[in-house]
């Protein structure tokens, strides 16, 4: 295993296989889109932030509800009435 | 688990670590844009060092910090920084949490997006935090409603 990491791409690599320009079906892909213009969009030096709160910030937004709703639902579950 | 410990080494240890952890999520919060980081990291860390004071100097005296009986507001007003700055986004014109329609008027549309992601971090951050410390305070015996 350690022998694969050792042959894996850096972050943020154009000639990766993963993260080509042009996929083999003749379309653009998202991942190199994001490595080429996340600084330009955001000014943010890391571009994981950039996509987690910039270009899939609605996906963000519903880990926080999810979270709201599990503190809601604690709440109406677990906590005690004024006796 | 609800009253003051009965040992001076836990109760000093735990005043003294539970600033320490709250800095290092402030910082791990705002640390987010240049490298491993976050609002959820930041918000895990925040809500560690209050659950620590809560379990070592007693839940009794810890509420000065933050009361149990806010922290469930707290949460949905840090879920609502978030939807709320989207929603302003499309009032002022752009799609959904597309921050460079904020209605602000002194930045460029790159560095709008810049502060519109520290601000909606913000808001992940205030929700996570809050959100464990109520699930904690819902697990405890005591009332405090």
């Amino acid at each position: 295993m350690m022998y694969t990491v050792a042959d894996l791409p850096g972050r943020g690599d154009l000639n990766a296989p993963a993260q080509q320009i042009i996929n083999p079906v003749g379309t653009p892909v998202a991942g190199a889109y994001y490595i080429q213009n996340a600084y330009k969009d955001a000014k943010t030096p890391n571009m994981v932030c950039v996509v987690l709160a910039d270009y899939r910030s609605t996906d963000t937004m519903g880990e926080l509800i999810v979270v709201f709703a599990g503190a809601i639902g604690c709440f109406f579950v677990l906590r005690r009435k004024r006796s | 688990m609800t009253g003051q410990t009965q040992s001076p080494i836990i109760e000093v240890a735990g005043r003294g670590l539970a600033p320490i952890i709250q800095l290092i999520g402030i910082y791990v919060f705002f640390h987010g844009h240049y490298g491993p980081g976050g609002g959820f990291q930041g918000g895990v860390l925040l809500a560690a060092g209050v659950l620590l004071l809560r379990m070592t100097v007693g839940a009794e005296n810890s509420q000065a910090q933050v009361a149990a009986k806010t922290t469930l507001i707290k949460c949905a007003v840090g879920a609502v920084i978030f939807v709320g700055t989207g929603i302003v986004a499309i009032l002022g014109g752009g799609y959904f949490l597309d921050y460079a329609y904020l209605p602000v008027q002194w930045f460029e549309p790159e560095y709008m997006r810049y502060y519109g992601i520290l601000f909606v971090e913000l808001g992940i951050t205030l929700g996570v935090m809050t959100g464990l410390i109520t699930i904690y305070d819902d697990l405890l015996e005591v009332d405090y409603a």
